[in-house]
This record gives structure tokens, C-alpha cells and sequence, in this order.
């Protein structure tokens, strides 16, 4: 049996790795090959690293670490972060990373999704949402790695998700920034309506804070990954023991 | 040595890594001569089939694969390029090994299928319900040259080998300390 995900997120700004409340007040967690060789070796089923200036300071991030990670770890991992073109994506990937993830620049030229999807194949191209509810609607928002530039990318979610899909994309993460940060849970509301859309795997992201924020994730929204950043990175929950939690809940764990 | 094979897609260096930390030095490379020399060879892919089975014929490497003596291993794409063909694209492969690739299809199936599942082995293996990485939408049926299963819907090709040749679906590079040991069982086969 296939089975779900749990997928250590680290937040890359300036070569470390970080973490802000709500994309605010970054404090930085620690060394990126550390941090990934770390995981790796206590069970983490895939890495994200997000860099999380990239988009919003329109800049290229030095992707130097994407080889020193690929190099040391025996589990897949993916970038995100100031990809909008062919020519970064190729980068990324000969460097030995698994999968690439964009997000604003999506947004801005949605074509970019069904080219990379042409040239790299599906499997590769992951599209990060970032969502926020608000007058009683699923929002996209865009260029959230700072509080100067985030806006509304003025789409429903519903919308977005169903677009991405008929381009080619492999993998949605969805952030959800209503509870990004604030560790009460993952959003299970919105999670639960979006998948019935949702036909590729469905990495959940934002609110993880316990134990049972997994579980409920798994069994109620039937996501395929649960992503998290700070209670990893804090040792809070310890990725061996959230597994052997969550086998013996019946979810299907790699362990 | 160890060759593998630039088949002119990305994803090739995290197999050339794997092969590093497990002490072995790899050429990657799609020179004739160096392939044909190769101890051992690897057909590594990830992306569409037609678009691979191109560059292959284009590099002149087609003959030269399908007459190779000596063991090799395709990887994921490189494992489905092994068969006679693939739907994906509607392209002839190499033909090495018979059988059809086809599309995953199924009521509530969520595809690509990514992420970690179990090995079942036709014959008694150590690596018996042991996980492995996937990413793929497209499958070998089980047949007679299957030597592992894995389950998604139904029961695919996990594992397939004909003579001197082997293949893995999923992505041994990728897959902890279970693909790497299986990598190493290629390169160095228990006796």
C-alpha cells in the first residue's frame, strides 16, 4: 500500500534555514545539509526547501546547497523558490533534485507550468498554493515570502487547483496561511472541500503544532502528505515517534 | 567501471551520487565505446518515453543498448524503455524484454503514483514488504520476467529482469537504505 507522507519543510533564506510566524519575523533553525541529513536519518519520507525570499525580491537564489544535498541524502527532495523559467528548473533538477515547485510565477504566466511540464515530464512539477480564506471564499495569494510585497492573486483556490491540473501539474502543496505558523491544527475544512478537485497527491501545509494534527489530517481530509516546518525543526515532535504514532492509528506509514 | 547512460534528461546525477556513497566511481556518458567497455551499465530516466527513445536514436545508442552482454539496470523510465513499447507517446522501445507499457488507470486512483510502497517478491527476498520511492503514471503488467510486484490498484511490475537485464520502477537513488542496498545487490550481486 502507498503510503502517506510526512514531509519536513525547511524555509531557506540566504543559505539557512529559517522560520517566521505567519511569513513574519524570521528566526534562523540551522544549517541546510544538517538539517536535511538529519531528517533523512530519522525518517523523513521527502524534504521541501523553500526559498522563501526568492519570488517576492525577483532574485536567483544560489542554488550551490541543492548539489550538496542531493549528494548526501538517499530520500527525494524538492525546491521551491524563484523558479520562472525553463533554464533555473533544468539547473535545479541536473543538480539532483527530485522535483521542482513554483508558485507566484505560476501565477504570473501560467503557460510556465505546461512548459516545464513538456519538457521535464509531471512527476517533477509541483505548484505551491498559498491560501486564505476570506469573504467566505478560498483566496490564492502570491509573492507571501514578504509582508512588503504578499497580495491577492485575486483567483478563488477551487479555481486555481483545477487550472494547474489541466497543464500538467504532478503535485499540490497548499498552504494554508490562515494557520500557517500558528501550530492549532491543519485546515482540515479547507483541505476536506478542495480534495474532492484534486486528482494528483495533495501535500497539506500550515498549522501543524501535535501529533493528532496528522492523524486528523490523514483520516478526515485524505491528503497524501503532511508538510511541517517548526515543530521539526524546534524537536517538538520527533519524526520517529509521530510515526509510530500514527501507525498505530491505522494510517499506512513507511517506517 | 560503471557507465550511465546520458540519455539526455535531467535527474541523472542523484544516480551517479547514490553510486558515490556507496564507494563507486560512475562516467556518465553516451560514448558507444565507453558503454560497450562498461562493467556494468545504467539507463537511468525520468520525463516522457518518446521524447528518451529520440535521444537514444539520435546518439545511435539503440543498437548499441539492445546487444549489451554485460549486466544492466534501468531506472523507472529506463526500466519501461526495456520492453517493446509504451503508450506513452505510442513509441516502440527497445524491445528487450516482451511487454506493453500502459497509462494507470482506475476509479479514485490519484496519479502520478508518488511516494513510498511495498515490495512483494515472486521468490523469498529479504527486501519482502521493504519500501521503496515511486513517482510514475505509467506501468509494466506482471509477466512471467517479473521478479517483484508492487501494489497500486492493482499489482504492477516492481522489479523485472531478463538475462543480463534488470529493471526497477521505482527510484532506487531515492529509496533510503532498502534502494541502496539494492543498487549495491546490482552492482555487486550476492553470491
Amino acid at each position: 500500500m502507498l503510503a502517506k507522507r510526512i514531509i519536513p519543510c525547511l524555509d531557506v533564506k540566504d543559505n539557512v534555514v529559517v522560520k517566521g510566524v505567519q511569513f513574519r519575523n524570521h528566526q534562523v533553525m540551522g544549517d541546510i545539509v544538517e538539517l536535511a541529513q538529519r531528517y533523512s536519518n530519522e525518517g523523513a519520507d521527502e524534504l521541501v526547501f523553500y526559498d522563501i525570499t526568492a519570488s517576492s525580491e525577483s532574485r536567483n537564489v544560489a542554488y550551490e546547497w541543492v548539489e550538496k544535498v542531493a549528494r548526501v541524502i538517499n530520500i527525494p527532495f524538492c525546491v521551491a523558490g524563484g523558479i520562472r523559467n525553463i533554464d533555473t528548473a533544468r539547473k535545479i533538477l541536473e543538480k539532483g533534485a527530485d522535483k521542482i515547485s513554483i508558485n507566484s510565477p505560476a501565477l504570473e504566466n501560467p503557460d510556465l507550468i505546461n512548459q516545464l511540464v513538456e519538457t521535464f515530464g509531471s512527476q517533477c512539477i509541483v505548484i505551491g498554493i498559498d491560501s486564505h480564506y476570506e469573504h467566505n471564499d478560498y483566496h490564492v495569494y502570491q509573492y507571501t515570502g514578504s509582508e512588503k510585497t504578499i497580495q491577492s492573486a485575486k483567483r478563488l483556490t477551487k479555481d486555481w487547483v483545477i487550472e494547474v491540473q489541466k497543464r500538467g501539474a504532478g503535485e499540490i502543496v497548499l498552504n494554508c496561511m490562515n494557520q500557517d505558523g500558528m501550530r492549532q491544527g491543519y485546515d482540515i475544512k479547507q483541505l476536506t472541500s478542495l480534495r474532492p478537485f484534486i486528482h494528483i497527491p495533495l501535500i497539506a501545509s500550515g498549522g501543524a503544532g501535535q501529533m493528532q494534527h496528522f492523524l486528523d489530517v490523514f483520516q478526515i481530509a485524505k491528503v497524501d502528505g503532511a508538510l511541517a516546518a517548526s515543530v521539526f525543526h524546534k524537536q517538538e515532535i520527533e519524526i520517529e515517534n509521530l510515526k509510530s504514532f500514527l501507525k498505530q492509528n491505522n494510517i499506512i506509514i513507511r517506517t | 567501471m560503471i557507465a550511465v547512460i546520458n540519455s539526455g534528461v535531467a535527474n541523472i546525477s542523484s544516480v551517479v551520487f547514490a553510486l558515490n556513497r556507496l564507494g563507486f566511481e560512475a562516467t556518465v556518458t553516451r560514448d558507444i565505446k565507453t558503454i560497450v567497455s562498461a562493467d556494468k551499465v545504467i539507463l537511468p530516466g525520468v520525463g516522457a518515453a518518446a521524447v528518451t527513445m529520440k535521444n537514444l536514436h539520435e546518439f545511435g545508442l539503440i543498437p548499441v543498448i539492445q546487444q549489451l552482454t554485460q549486466p544492466v539496470l534501468g531506472v523507472c523510465l529506463g526500466m519501461q524503455l526495456l520492453f517493446e513499447s509504451s503508450s506513452e507517446g505510442d513509441v516502440d522501445c527497445l524491445g528487450i524484454i516482451p511487454g506493453k507499457i500502459t497509462k494507470m488507470t482506475g476509479d479514485d486512483l490519484i496519479i502520478p503514483h508518488m511516494g513510498w510502497n511495498t515490495l512483494n517478491f515472486v521468490h523469498a527476498s529479504p527486501f519482502e514488504n521493504q519500501y521503496v520511492y515511486y513517482v510514475h503514471s505509467f506501468y509494466a503488467e506482471v509477466s512471467e520476467y517479473t521478479v517483484a510486484t508492487t501494489t497500486y490498484g492493482k499489482p504492477f511490475t516492481a522489479i523485472v529482469k531478463k538475462d543480463n537485464f534488470q529493471g526497477m520502477q521505482f527510484h532506487p537513488e531515492r529509496s533510503g537504505d532498502v534502494g541502496e542496498k539494492l543498487l549495491m545487490n546490482f552492482i555487486s550481486p550476492p553470491l
